[in-house]
């Protein structure tokens, strides 16, 4: 059995909308996967069900050998972090540090300890320079970086980040992949939901797409984004380097920037 | 055509901070036309929005030196109700948009209008049609807050384009939306600028300003460092060296060239893109 286990899960909203309409999946720990899809498709509902912010109307969800429909989300989120979408639902501190500290602190963990964590998140983040400042003076892709760092700081094992690309720029794009680069390092189990498909083709090594409630994909970025029906179903687009080198008639499966300039060249010179 | 704004050698502190916000910026818009505004995160693209509808130094505070003017009269001489008719104004988060005392989001799309006296009948017609337009009609009677942030984030557009104003300043309304709405997001502005609307956009997703802007401002520290029509500026790998992202066509463009291609020219979008390729292909490798 994987890490992390869904089976026909299924969730329904207290007001009777159905959000997960029968969704398994299997995640292997140290994965670092993506999951993009319309809004509304279900993407959101479907990782609050990994820290239990939502527990399944049907089915299970397993996280290691935990049933989490077993535990409060207080346990399971000892293991499952989850930074919000909206950073402004989780900042509730008036530093930085102290928003930082706070989880864990929560999780008892010696001052020592709780330190070191807390400094490598700020590092790893690049929120340092901004310990002592109020959250809420930092703009809101800034904010952002605060609340990963606060989820980092509890060194969970697995990490969700609901849609970190929102809103940030090109040095906030490449902070983003290193850090996501260096905690699949470190053996963290990585689920990220993105709309940004250049950053979902250069930093994942499994997409899963979602539409209308339902998991309909589950590959590698190369099948996914060549997958032209299921992109069409989910109404995504291939990735600007695929479309042009499809348009250029260059028959190979290209996802990546230096994919398509080498394409393109080896094309030219033939 | 005359401008339609002008800034004129513009530095703006917020209040208790010696770092200013924009510092020494000129620059003249006209009308009808679109401007994307681009640049990395705090260079400066939502202050300058907010110097232009006149939230700073109005409702900022902080320090002004130099003019803005709208069609000719400083933002200082305009009474608010007045400003806000004639520019329309769409948040980058939604949540401070929101007037939060209306219970629907029909309610709150037509909560303007209201303000202004207009007739009931016309109203619901301008209401239906700005929901319409940022396809949020099967949310009419849900509740403002309830709705996800892409919702929001189109309700706050419709609360803006139901006033059609003649300005529409709009700050990041894209950034929580999927790529089909992002792509319905920029037919609506396509659409207020056939209108002969002016447009000033703040957008991060700078391959779709290549797609439909006409002109770009670059900001960068504060300062503007970079301002024409987009083919010429986004076509500029320098620029990437400033923290500024451009277009996927320009990079790959670049690229190609570093490798011995010889492209007449650096594409901005995926038509000419293909164009300039293939032409290229076709003369083959150095």
């Amino acid at each position: 059995m994987a890490y992390i286990e869904l089976k026909d899960v299924k969730f329904q909203y207290p007001g009777g909308f159905l959000a997960v309409d029968g969704v398994s999946l299997s995640i292997e720990k140290g994965e670092n996967l993506a999951i993009v899809g319309q809004n509304g498709a279900g993407k959101t509902t479907l990782v609050k069900l990994l820290n239990a912010l939502n527990y399944p109307t049907e089915g299970e969800v397993r996280i290691g050998e935990m049933d989490t429909r077993e535990h409060t989300t207080a346990q399971v989120s000892r293991v499952v972090g989850y930074v919000f979408q909206n950073p402004d639902d989780q900042i509730f501190h008036s530093t930085v540090y102290e928003e930082v500290e706070f989880g864990p602190k929560m999780l008892k963990l010696p001052p020592e300890q709780i330190k070191r964590q807390v400094d490598d998140a700020l590092k790893l983040t690049g929120m340092k320079r901004f310990a002592r400042e109020n959250p809420f003076n930092l703009p809101l892709s800034v904010r952002k970086f605060v609340t990963i760092a606060s989820i980092i700081a509890m060194n969970c094992e697995v990490m969700v980040f609901d849609e970190p690309t929102a809103g940030q720029d090109f040095v906030g794009n490449e902070r983003l992949s290193a850090i996501i680069k260096e905690l699949s390092a470190r053996g963290k189990t990585l689920v990220t939901i993105s709309h940004d498909m250049v950053f979902v083709g250069d930093n994942f090594s499994r997409v899963i797409v979602m539409s209308n409630k339902k998991v309909i994909a589950d590959g590698s970025p190369r099948e996914i984004f060549w997958n032209l029906p299921v992109l069409d179903e989910a109404m995504l687009k291939q990735p600007y380097v695929s479309r042009v080198c499809r348009a250029l008639g260059i028959d190979e499966k290209v996802i990546s920037m230096d994919e398509a300039a080498e394409a393109i060249v080896r094309a030219a010179k033939a | 055509m005359g401008a339609v704004i002008e800034l004129k050698n513009l530095t703006y502190n917020y209040p208790l901070t010696s770092k200013p916000a924009i510092k020494n910026l000129s620059l003249s818009i006209e009308k009808g036309r679109f401007y994307g505004v681009i640049g990395p995160n705090g260079a400066g693209k939502t202050t300058l929005c907010a110097l232009i509808r006149g939230f700073a130094p109005g409702f900022y505070q902080g320090e002004l030196k130099g003019e803005v003017l709208i069609e000719g009269r400083p933002t200082t001489d305009y009474a608010e109700g007045e400003l806000s008719l004639k520019i329309g104004y769409v948040f980058q988060n939604p949540f401070n948009q929101i007037s939060g005392v209306k219970d629907t989001v029909f309610e709150e799309v037509a909560y303007g209008l209201e303000n202004f006296g207009v007739p009931i009948d016309e109203i619901e017609e301008r209401v239906i049609n700005a929901m319409r337009l940022t396809d949020i009609e099967a949310l009419a009677m849900n509740k403002p807050f309830k709705l996800s942030g892409g919702q929001q984030q189109r309700m706050a557009l419709a609360s803006i384009l139901v006033l059609e104003p003649d300005i529409l300043v709009i700050d990041e309304p894209t950034s929580q939306l999927d790529p089909e709405g992002t792509e319905s997001v920029f037919k609506v502005i396509e659409t207020l600028k056939r209108q002969k609307r002016t447009v000033i956009l703040v957008e991060h997703k700078v391959d779709l300003i290549a797609e439909y802007a006409d002109d770009i401002i670059v900001l960068n520290s504060g300062e503007l460092i970079r301002f024409g029509p987009k083919q010429e500026i986004l076509s500029d790998i320098s620029l990437e060296e400033k923290g500024v992202q451009l277009p996927q066509y320009a990079v790959l463009g670049n690229k190609l060239r570093e490798a011995g291609l010889e492209l007449e020219y650096i594409p901005i979008n995926e038509a000419q893109a293909v164009e300039v390729i293939s032409a290229a292909m076709r003369k083959g490798a150095r």
